[in-house]
């Protein structure tokens, strides 16, 4: 598989941060960019904290950021579902193209956006006063949708592409609390995939879970890609060989290398790529 | 999956059906928040200016001074309150912040759980919520009736009654924040518990300590119910601890319930004195604790 | 012997609390043992020497009014401004105004009671009863009386804007509790800020909300020179308000008013009676109020996977 995905993928190598084409008509004959990240600068204040990142994700694959703390990973995951200006002071400029739509124009409230663009955090952050079917279902809830039946089944679904339904089927009424780190986790993103996301963008979701949870979800990713497009933050760069099918190496707030995973691991080109993989330093 | 692709056209419709809805909603939110804030801050702003406003005018020399002349006549001034109620609060102080800071400490380095400081942490928030006029039938009964008459003792021991819970409470929570690194350092030199929280502990907590007792003295200062029924508020300067005196709030009831205009405005003269009183305390205080502290303390 | 000090301290808090019982107890005792539980069902005020007749209940109900009142008002108006500054405005007009609403809450009540008597029951008389009662007197009961501004309508407003302060501080205080994760997986889903506040913080901390409110309601029942001031001071079966305009009196004004001149000891006795209630009421109420804010605090921060 991998050998494949990297002959293709040498077709439409991704430009680098020195950012060469600009172009967003530029449509490569295989395989569609589900998300271009187009000169894209985040800064907390007046700290610039990504420096003009160019990339573009293909869709339905696992594309995995990596680099050492504070390489902006997790900022630049935030900044392709707007929450990242949501912190204080922080804010982004730049073009996010999600199927032909940018998502930083101004005319879109990033409410919307956030239909398309899920997202599962480090911590699994289960609402505590909802049920295991309620915490599914809030977000189709607080969009109107008022079809128990719909909603049942969408449930359902979510949680069968979660790998959560048998562990949950029958007590579907317990409090999300009751579960499990790992399954907890697992019920965040079954939430995330009941809105049915095109992209879901994880940070770091296994790192507080012990290796069978972990294990677990990196499993689910496999599945998972089949419909959508996973962006996964990991400082864990064995995970990010497992699980994903494109890496993007972050130093920085520059975007130092960005291949198929297969290449970045066994075949850097930049020095920097290697001495990191090598745990040379992190 | 096909029905993935229902349920996305499903939600897609719903999102757009409703979101022109739910903006709708969320703005209108916002804008009942700030209606709000602005209504809460409206009355702060006309009674600062109407006691400034009035009271301005009714302020001399005399009318710090003097006692109140023949009603109706418009001479004299609140001096009587403004001593009496220095007096009043001044002796309460001095009754419950000992006791107050005392008891938090207790509560704080002392306790060892069981049932005895969560009795007296229990009863101490119930002090807390005590009206104040409850605590003045208890100085009338207590006190008043035991002496025989009104007096400054029974007004100072009923405002203690509603001050000390509140230093208790700020003493024993600005306690819990020092570090415990700080009574360690003591213990492993051999130092007494008392000489470890009298000259380690609570110096590094005085600035809380003393912001607390502040802020509970402002509370008295403005406190009247309970002076109703145990100093009675005479026009007459200080005669001892156990005659009757006045004291501003006091005053100013009487006077907003006489029906001259002069009397009325003694009330928003004395309503300012009253607000200058508690801010000189408070303004007071910062100072004094920049002043002090050279090594800042914890809180 | 330091030791021996701060014990002593700490058992002067349980002396007091045994003085409060002893003192009430003491005073009411008479007016009990001569009307036993009628007082509380009766309407009627009688000093006269001879034909005395004392009864609670039109106090009882003037109270629960004006704090009803206090509370429809004041607490969604907290709320709001705890949402405002923890949830919406930016740090640098959120601090100027949690020290502003702290301000409120340290102005004396008399002086609140002072301007409310002078100046602030025009505005309520112009502005919101005459309007009222133009509009509904003719049907609705609540608005028959005539309104001119001293009323319980009046005094459950003023109530309000004096526990604002203090509901909407501890609302600030418990929201804060809410970790911002919870927040983040609401705004993930496509919420608005309205529904994160509603989805992801208020069922948090509803038990917290709920205390705070009702410390506040604690606050309302107990005050007394406020509420003398700007109700109307009526007694007995006339006190039974009938309408949001209709003067009225409660359990702490009636005491503040005629404590000094009662004129007999049953007369007195039966102030404090009222005193007694007073002190029921409120301290039920505070002790529901204290364990749920505790309650909710210390479950989320000593709380599980969070």
């Amino acid at each position: 598989m991998a050998i494949e995905e990297f002959l293709a993928s040498k077709e439409e190598r991704v430009v680098e941060s020195t950012g060469k084409h600009q172009d967003e008509n530029v449509v490569e004959s295989t395989g569609k960019h589900k998300v271009s990240i187009e000169n894209v600068n985040g800064w907390y204040g007046k700290k610039r904290a990504l420096k003009d990142i160019n990339l573009k994700v293909k869709e339905k694959t696992v594309t995995a950021f990596i680099g050492p703390s504070g390489c902006g990973k997790t900022t630049l995951l935030r900044c392709l579902n707007r929450m990242h200006e949501m912190t204080p002071g922080a804010h982004a400029d730049g073009r996010v193209i999600v199927d032909g739509a940018d998502i930083y124009d101004k005319s879109i409230d990033p409410v919307i956006i956030r239909r398309r663009i899920g997202m599962v955090f480090q911590k699994p952050n289960p609402f505590p006063t909802m049920s295991i079917f309620e915490n599914v279902s809030a977000g189709l809830r607080l969009n109107g949708i008022s079809n128990k039946t719909i909603i049942r089944e969408i449930v359902e679904e979510s949680l069968k592409n979660a790998a959560l339904w048998d562990e949950v089927k029958n007590e579907l009424e317990q409090p999300g609390m009751s579960l499990s780190g790992g399954q907890q986790q697992r019920l965040c993103i079954a939430r995330a995939l009941a809105m049915q996301p095109e992209v879901l963008l994880m940070d770091e979701p296994t790192s507080s879970l012990d290796p069978i949870g972990s294990s677990k979800i990196e499993e689910l990713l496999r599945s998972l890609k089949d419909n959508v497009t996973i962006i996964i933050v990991t400082h864990n760069m064995q995970q990010a060989a497992r699980v994903s099918d494109f890496t993007a190496f972050m130093y920085l707030g520059d975007l130092i290398e960005y291949g198929s995973t297969n290449q970045i691991f066994m075949n850097p080109e930049k020095e920097l790529t290697e001495r990191y993989i090598s745990g040379k330093f992190g | 999956m096909n029905s993935n692709n229902n349920y996305k056209k499903i939600l897609q419709e719903a999102v757009a059906k409703k979101y022109k809805k739910r903006l709708l909603v969320d703005k209108l939110v916002t804008i009942f928040t700030v209606v709000c804030v602005i209504a809460a801050i409206i009355p702060l702003g006309s009674i600062l200016l109407e006691v400034v406003k009035n009271g301005a005018s009714a302020i001399s020399f005399e009318f710090l001074t003097q006692p109140q002349g023949s009603i109706g006549s418009g001479s004299g001034g609140v001096g009587p309150a403004i001593q009496g109620t220095i007096i009043v609060v001044g002796l309460a102080s001095l009754i419950a912040a000992p006791v107050g800071v005392l008891t938090g400490i207790y509560l704080s380095e002392f306790a060892k759980g069981g049932i005895f400081p969560n009795l007296v942490r229990f009863f101490n928030d119930v002090l807390t919520g005590l009206p104040s006029i409850v605590i003045g039938i208890v100085g009338y009964i207590v006190i008043v009736l035991s002496i025989g008459s009104f007096s400054v003792l029974a007004g100072s021991i009923s405002l203690s009654i509603i001050m000390m819970p509140i230093v208790v409470r700020v003493t024993e929570e600005t306690l819990k924040i020092v570090p415990h690194s700080f009574r360690e350092a003591g213990y492993s030199l051999g130092i007494s518990k008392a000489k470890i929280t009298l000259f380690i502990v609570l110096p590094s907590a005085k600035n809380g300590i003393l912001t607390g007792i502040v802020i509970a003295i402002s509370r008295i200062a403005g406190e009247t119910a309970p002076l109703i029924m145990t100093i009675l508020g005479t026009s007459l300067f200080f005669t001892g601890i156990t005659g009757p005196v006045d004291a501003l709030p006091l005053r100013i009831w009487r006077l907003a319930s006489q029906p001259y205009e002069s009397a009325h405005a003694f009330g928003w003269g004395s309503a300012l004195i009253l607000i200058l009183m508690i801010l000189a305390l408070s303004v007071g205080l910062r100072l004094l604790a920049q002043k002090r502290s050279s090594f800042k303390g914890i809180t | 012997m330091f030791t021996c000090l701060v014990v002593g301290a700490a058992a002067y808090t349980l002396l007091m609390v045994g003085l409060v019982a002893f003192s009430v107890t003491k005073g009411s005792i008479d007016i009990f043992s001569v009307e036993g539980i009628d007082f509380i069902t009766q309407s009627d005020w009688n000093a006269v020497e001879g034909r005395e007749s004392f009864g609670a209940f039109p106090y009882i109900l003037g109270t629960l009014l004006s704090s009803a009142i206090a509370m429809a008002i004041g607490v969604p108006i907290s709320l709001a401004i705890a949402v405002f500054i923890s949830e919406i405005a930016p740090p640098r007009i959120g601090i100027p105004l949690s020290f502003i609403t702290e301000l409120l809450a340290a102005v004396p009540s008399i002086i609140y009671g002072l301007w409310a008597l002078f100046v602030f029951r025009f505005w309520v008389r112009d502005l919101i009863e005459k309007p009222l009662y133009d509009a509904f007197h003719g049907y609705l009961p609540f608005f028959a009386k005539t309104p001119f501004g001293l009323d319980i309508f009046t005094a459950g407003i003023v109530l309000a804007i004096m526990i604002i302060p203090i509901i909407s501080s501890i609302c600030r205080e418990v929201m804060r509790v809410v970790p911002d994760s919870q927040r983040e997986a609401a705004y993930s889903l496509g919420a608005t800020r309205w529904e994160t506040v509603r989805m992801a913080v208020f069922p948090y901390v509803k038990s917290g909300l709920v205390g705070a409110s009702m410390l506040g309601l604690g606050r309302a029942v107990g005050e007394t020179i406020l509420v003398t001031m700007v109700i109307g001071n009526v007694i007995g079966p006339s006190a039974i308000p009938t309408s949001f305009f209709s003067q009225g009196q409660t359990l702490a004004s009636l005491i503040a008013n005629e404590f000094n001149e009662a004129s007999s000891d049953l007369h007195l006795s039966a102030l404090i009676a009222l005193g007694t209630i007073l002190l029921i009421l409120t301290m039920g109420i505070n002790i529901v109020a204290r364990l749920l804010v505790k309650k909710k605090i210390k479950v989320s921060t000593g709380a599980k996977a969070q």
